[in-house]
């Protein structure tokens, strides 16, 4: 936060020296001048692309949290729902394992890291990028105009877009099962594996947000394409909270191959755990994750950019 | 050097293809090209106010959308500023004000005065020109005891203000409106508009407006562009397109009795009378001065008032004929 201020306290400066520089002028000077080059120090900005999302994402998920606390009751209520839900979320979890001893030749402790590391990246990848999956609604009713019309980038303002604190109970839920699962889980702990868990969880974001960014981009042509999305986001994170030994083989051959789920927690998780992979995969696979994430988000990010150039808005 | 117009467009287009479900089954639909854009070019230069009109489906939101860069063009050359919209569309947003009458920028949920604060650091607005351009809007548009109201509870009339306030604070050089005061009464209307004859005076900023009420460009545009089916009609003056359209102002006399109908004073035609009352209708481009002399001259004239050219029925009559015009082309 107190970055931002000081680096928004820079820009000022930049700004104020120009735009008095433009009242000194004689307006004929600016007539005259390429229209361009008045503006041009300021247009420059002083971070990236990436740094500004991030700070668009800051101020109008800020925007919405202030929005959802003028309903104290309603968001109140909401608190407790949401709360409420993942708590039994949990319970259901934890009654399960209770009563099963293993699953497709999984132990207890196996299933939940699998479970812990799937449900924490889903979780951060909906906190933050959820939101897109509602886009469909502001191309359809021509509201993603305003957003068009800003200063800032489209994705982060989307993404941002409705920004609800109480989707944390799904990562808060996810962490849970994880740290529950290291506890329990009777490993050979090596550097490496130790290394590739925090790496897996931050891939599986990325490639899950990268999935919801992608049919995101669909929204932009077919504003009705969300459900197709949610089969690949919610359906993926249900498939990969469960060991892939008891799934159909295409099935598993699917989210390796087709779509590359497969890498956000099972391939690396069954290596921590010291199992084959599936699909024929050879074991070095599990290492793979960032590279498919990066990849996955360089698709996405083409992918969002023909979506925006196709945007049609609405008759008025 | 050559001064470069701020706003130039050069045979600018935008195709939709739509599809419809036409006679050849459930599922197959057939693909349609609509011009919403077909061709238009012109240039505006810095600090001129424009008029942009046409009946609905013209083309005038379209052309609007791709001058903020929200649409991409799908032929010809467009540039403001200098800069690409589609292309560099943030870029052009530091520069750019819009305000699309029937949506809102402004948080439903929150003070007005929240929505301004995020303006001021999306946009980046130093703090000292943030306030003064805000104190100034807020004085002007008279919104000092809205700032604290809820967007959900302004009136319409108090919403349109604050939008037009929020695409101003950052000092753009251009400022859009897509229909203005559509669904304001008629004082909120005039303070709209007083605002924007001001910023346009006092600022220099260019102003750029589409609307269906004709009075705004009336009161407001020395220039007023028509456009129909995508196509460019007119571009000039307000005044020249009553002379296009061949349009009548009308006179109407209160005479101290019922009279027969004033047919002799040259210049005019009798329209109507009621009771003492009659309308008498003379070419927009003469001068009302010498006709009232005339009738004052030969009849007991108790009252007079004249009302200025409908214009709407003038740019009826315009894209009347050029339907017509088309028809016969393609005859």
């Amino acid at each position: 936060m107190a970055e931002a201020t000081r680096v928004g306290a820079d820009s000022a400066a930049v700004h104020e020296v120009d735009s008095a520089g433009i009242q000194e002028m004689d307006p004929d000077a600016i007539h005259e001048m390429d229209s361009g080059a008045i503006h041009r120090k300021n247009e420059r900005r002083p971070y990236g692309p990436l740094a500004d999302s991030w700070r668009t994402y800051r101020l109008v998920a800020g925007m919405w949290i202030r929005s959802t606390m003028t309903y104290r009751a309603s968001f109140a209520l909401t608190l407790v729902t949401s709360f409420c839900v993942t708590f039994f979320d949990f319970v259901v979890i934890l009654l399960m394992f209770g009563q099963v001893k293993g699953l497709g030749g999984f132990g207890f402790a196996e299933v939940a890291l699998l479970y812990g590391t799937a449900g924490t990246s889903f979780g951060i990848a909906d906190l933050t990028m959820g939101s897109l999956q509602r886009m469909g609604k502001r191309v359809r009713d021509g509201s993603l105009d305003t957003f068009l019309m800003r200063p800032a980038p489209l994705l982060a303002q989307v993404a941002a877009d409705k920004f609800a604190l109480r989707r944390f109970g799904r990562v808060a839920q996810g962490l849970l099962v994880l740290v529950w699962a290291l506890l329990l889980l009777d490993v050979e702990w090596t550097p490496l594996k130790v290394l590739l868990l925090p790496v897996t969880v931050a891939s599986g974001t990325v490639i899950f947000a990268s999935v919801m960014v992608l049919g995101a981009s669909t929204l932009f042509w077919m504003q009705d394409a969300a459900e197709v999305t949610n089969s690949f986001t919610y359906g993926g994170n249900t498939l990969l909270q469960y060991p892939p030994t008891i799934f159909a083989q295409e099935l598993v051959r699917g989210v390796v191959y087709v779509v590359p789920l497969a890498f956000v927690s099972w391939l690396p998780a069954l290596y921590v755990l010291g199992r084959p992979a599936p699909a024929g995969v050879p074991e070095w696979a599990a290492f793979v994750s960032p590279l498919v994430a990066a990849v996955c988000c360089g698709v996405a990010g083409l992918a969002w950019r023909a979506g925006i150039r196709s945007y049609r808005s609405t008759g008025s | 050097m050559r001064a470069v117009p701020f706003i130039e467009l050069e045979s600018l287009e935008k195709v939709f293809t739509v599809r419809v479900r036409g006679n050849a089954g459930l599922f197959r639909r057939e693909k349609r090209e609509v011009r919403a854009v077909d061709g238009i070019s012109f240039a505006v230069e810095r600090g001129e106010m424009v008029g942009y009109i046409g009946p609905n489906g013209a083309g005038k939101s379209t052309t609007i959308k791709m001058l903020t860069g929200i649409l991409t063009p799908s032929g010809g050359r467009l540039r403001v500023a200098g800069i690409d919209p589609a292309r560099e569309r943030t870029r052009l947003a530091q520069r750019i004000g819009v305000v699309f009458g029937q949506r809102t920028t402004l948080w439903w949920d929150l003070p007005l005065k929240d929505s301004y604060r995020l303006m001021h650091r999306m946009y980046r607005i130093p703090d000292a020109r943030f306030r003064e351009n805000l104190d100034r809007c807020v004085e002007l548009l008279e919104l000092g005891e809205l700032l604290d109201v809820p967007v959900r509870q302004l009136s319409l009339g108090q919403r349109m203000r604050g939008d037009i306030a929020a695409a101003l604070l950052h000092d753009p050089e251009v400022l859009y409106l897509d229909e203005p005061t559509i669904g304001l009464d008629v004082v909120s209307k005039a303070r709209v508009r007083e605002f924007l004859r001001d910023l346009n005076t006092s600022r220099g900023t260019t102003v750029l407006l589409t609307t269906h009420d004709l009075t705004d460009i009336e009161q407001l545009c020395s220039r007023v562009m028509v456009i129909d089916h995508g196509r460019l009609m007119y571009d000039g003056e307000l005044s020249g397109l009553h002379a296009v359209g061949e349009s009548e102002r009308l006179l109407m006399v209160d005479l101290e009795r019922e009279l027969p109908p004033i047919t002799d004073v040259p210049g005019s035609r009798f329209v109507r009378s009621e009771g003492p009352r009659q309308w008498l209708a003379f070419p927009a481009t003469t001068s009302a001065a010498p006709l009232v002399a005339a009738v004052a001259a030969k009849y007991p004239l108790l009252d007079l008032s004249v009302r200025e050219p409908d214009i709407e029925a003038v740019i009826a009559k315009m894209y009347g004929g050029t339907r017509e015009e088309r028809r016969e082309s393609l005859r």
